[in-house]
């Protein structure tokens, strides 16, 4: 190793090793390099003229439009109904899905019943499916989890069996080796052998849920950040689409944080954290 | 001598703590076809005897203690432990792995206290009991820790712990030290030695170290390949308490030359190479 301070083109080189650790203060330059050259790139194209506000507006447009949203109260009821359609959804889900997929993933017979439906539903788009569940359950907002509800439960059944089904077989024997039941088994020894992997699957598909938003306001939605930006392309207010896309890429990053957070709070045990 | 020859069939009397007879496992291939793992095996080990098992890789050791473990069925034979037929696992056979099996959910604590809880013992004598057992495998201040924090060599002591603590007739041991690194094998060993005296637990244990099994061991089997069959059987006459020292002694060098012996013949028979030389005498 030289001695000294390394020049630019070192450290450079310093950070670009395959698989090995950088320091702390290099990995926020590296994140806070990222965002701001964003909004460089972005306040020259729009401020410099280079674009048009029809297609991209200032960083102050957007702003401005996020002021009146906020103050006339409707980013609030939009957020809210959106957030309240898609953790309904996808908490129907995870309360089928992970019973079902433990199951799935420790019991071959389950397995046998399970996964040719499983398999074949994944894969039809959600989409498709809308003028079914219109006719089944109408337009309200049933209609709307229920869009949220599918896209979710198919995917994290199969994570979830995943997961159960790669709990080390040695784990399960030594537990009837100290008596165990079968009974014992699943609740002692299964159910929280999977935790950290459900909690993993949970903040996933909790990602995709906010991906099908579009897809669960399109039908008869009067309110919700999705109809919101819809909306707002229809008439052309496409600073109004852009605080619909930031409010949503934030409160993902809100939905991330706590899930991490709550890994850490109720698994300390966990080898993952 | 120190060592002499018994056949399997002397030493099975009914006395014994653990009963093996005509034991043979197939296994079915997926495609199609069939494996015999063990053919006819019978063993016995007596009321605190250390008993080992050694013999060439694949030849069905595991299979043997998983089945003696109620975790495998056999496909013919029989095996009674306290002179009761097993018919499926229970907390009379404990058991420690090669892999690293601690709950990773619960403490060191917690762990060594599991089966207790299960058997519904109250959490103030169950505490007691696992302290005595954490100490006994030298852990006592790791309590509160999870497995996670814990070495590959604790691991397995707390394992050993748990195992213990349970109380079982007999403690099945399927090469526990396997995974760890020559020199935590080595404290391991010692450490065993160490338990060993205390609690005079009845112990079937399965390695493929000749001198891990003569230094713990008040007899040992040795497989043949597969499919496993008892190929002889030598008691091992060193005395106890036994130190590490004992490695040394022309007594211990005489009994390790002989199950080498055993063992290299079957790992030729297999190999079925001419070309390797015979075992030169006394190397």
């Amino acid at each position: 190793m030289r001695q000294g301070r390394p020049g630019l083109l070192a450290r450079f080189s310093e950070v670009l090793r395959p698989h090995e650790p950088i320091s702390r203060s290099a990995y926020l330059a590296g994140g806070v390099a990222s965002v701001a050259g964003f909004l460089v790139l972005w306040a020259i194209l729009t401020y410099g003229g280079f674009v048009t506000p029809l297609f991209l507006p200032s960083p102050s447009d957007i702003v401005r439009a996020a002021a009146a949203l906020i103050a006339d109260g409707s980013l609030l009821t939009h957020t809210t109904a959106s957030v309240t359609v898609i953790v309904t959804g996808w908490a129907l889900a995870v309360v089928l899905a992970v019973p079902l997929g433990i199951l799935m993933g420790t019991l071959k017979f389950v397995e046998a019943i399970l996964e040719p439906i499983v398999d074949f539903v994944r894969y039809l788009p959600v989409s498709a499916m809308i003028p079914l569940l219109i006719l089944y359950i109408g337009i309200g907002v049933s209609q709307k989890v229920a869009v949220i509800f599918i896209g979710t439960f198919f995917q994290l059944i199969l994570l979830v069996a995943d997961v159960s089904a790669n709990v080390p077989k040695d784990l399960l024997d030594s537990s009837y080796t100290l008596g165990a039941k079968r009974w014992d088994v699943f609740r002692r020894v299964l159910l929280p052998a999977t935790l950290p992997g459900v909690m993993d699957n949970l903040r996933i598909t909790m990602g995709w849920a906010w991906t099908y938003l579009i897809v669960a306001e399109l039908v008869a939605a009067d309110r919700g950040l999705g109809y919101m930006i819809l909306d707002a392309g229809r008439g052309l207010f496409t600073d109004r689409i852009f605080v619909g896309l930031f409010t949503i890429g934030l409160l993902g990053f809100v939905f991330d944080f706590v899930f991490k957070r709550m890994h850490r709070l109720l698994l300390p045990w966990s080898p993952r954290i | 001598m120190v060592a002499q020859d018994l056949t399997a069939r002397d030493s099975i009397g009914r006395d014994q703590k653990l009963l093996v007879r005509d034991l043979s496992v197939v296994f079915t291939r997926r495609r199609g076809g069939t494996v015999a793992a063990v053919e006819k095996l019978s063993l016995g080990v007596r009321d605190e005897e250390f008993v080992s098992i050694v013999g060439p890789s694949g030849c069905g050791k595991s299979t043997l203690l998983r089945i003696i473990a109620g975790l495998i069925r056999p496909s013919a034979g029989e095996v009674f432990v306290d002179a009761r037929p097993v018919e499926g696992p229970g907390a009379d056979r404990g058991m420690v792995f090669q892999s690293y099996t601690l709950f990773p959910w619960l403490t060191v604590q917690g762990n060594v206290e599991f089966g207790l809880k299960l058997r519904g013992q109250p959490a103030g004598e169950r505490a007691q009991a696992a302290r005595r057992y954490i100490e006994l495998v030298g852990l006592q201040g790791t309590e509160p820790a999870y497995p996670k924090e814990l070495s590959g060599g604790m691991q397995q002591r707390v394992a050993i712990a748990r195992a213990l603590a349970n109380d079982p007739s007999i403690l099945l041991m399927d090469e526990p030290f396997g995974a760890l690194d020559a020199q935590t094998r080595a404290i391991m060993q010692e450490l065993l030695l160490r338990v060993w005296e205390q609690t005079h637990k009845t112990v079937l244990f399965v390695t493929h170290d000749i001198d891990e099994a003569v230094l713990l061991s008040d007899r040992i089997y040795v497989m043949t390949a597969r499919p496993g069959r008892i190929k002889g059987e030598m008691a091992v006459a060193l005395p106890r308490p036994r130190e590490v020292g004992v490695m040394d002694t022309p007594a211990f060098i005489a009994i390790r030359q002989q199950i080498h012996g055993l063992i290299r013949e079957e790992t030729l028979r297999v190999l079925g190479d001419e070309r390797v030389r015979p075992h030169p005498p006394g190397a």
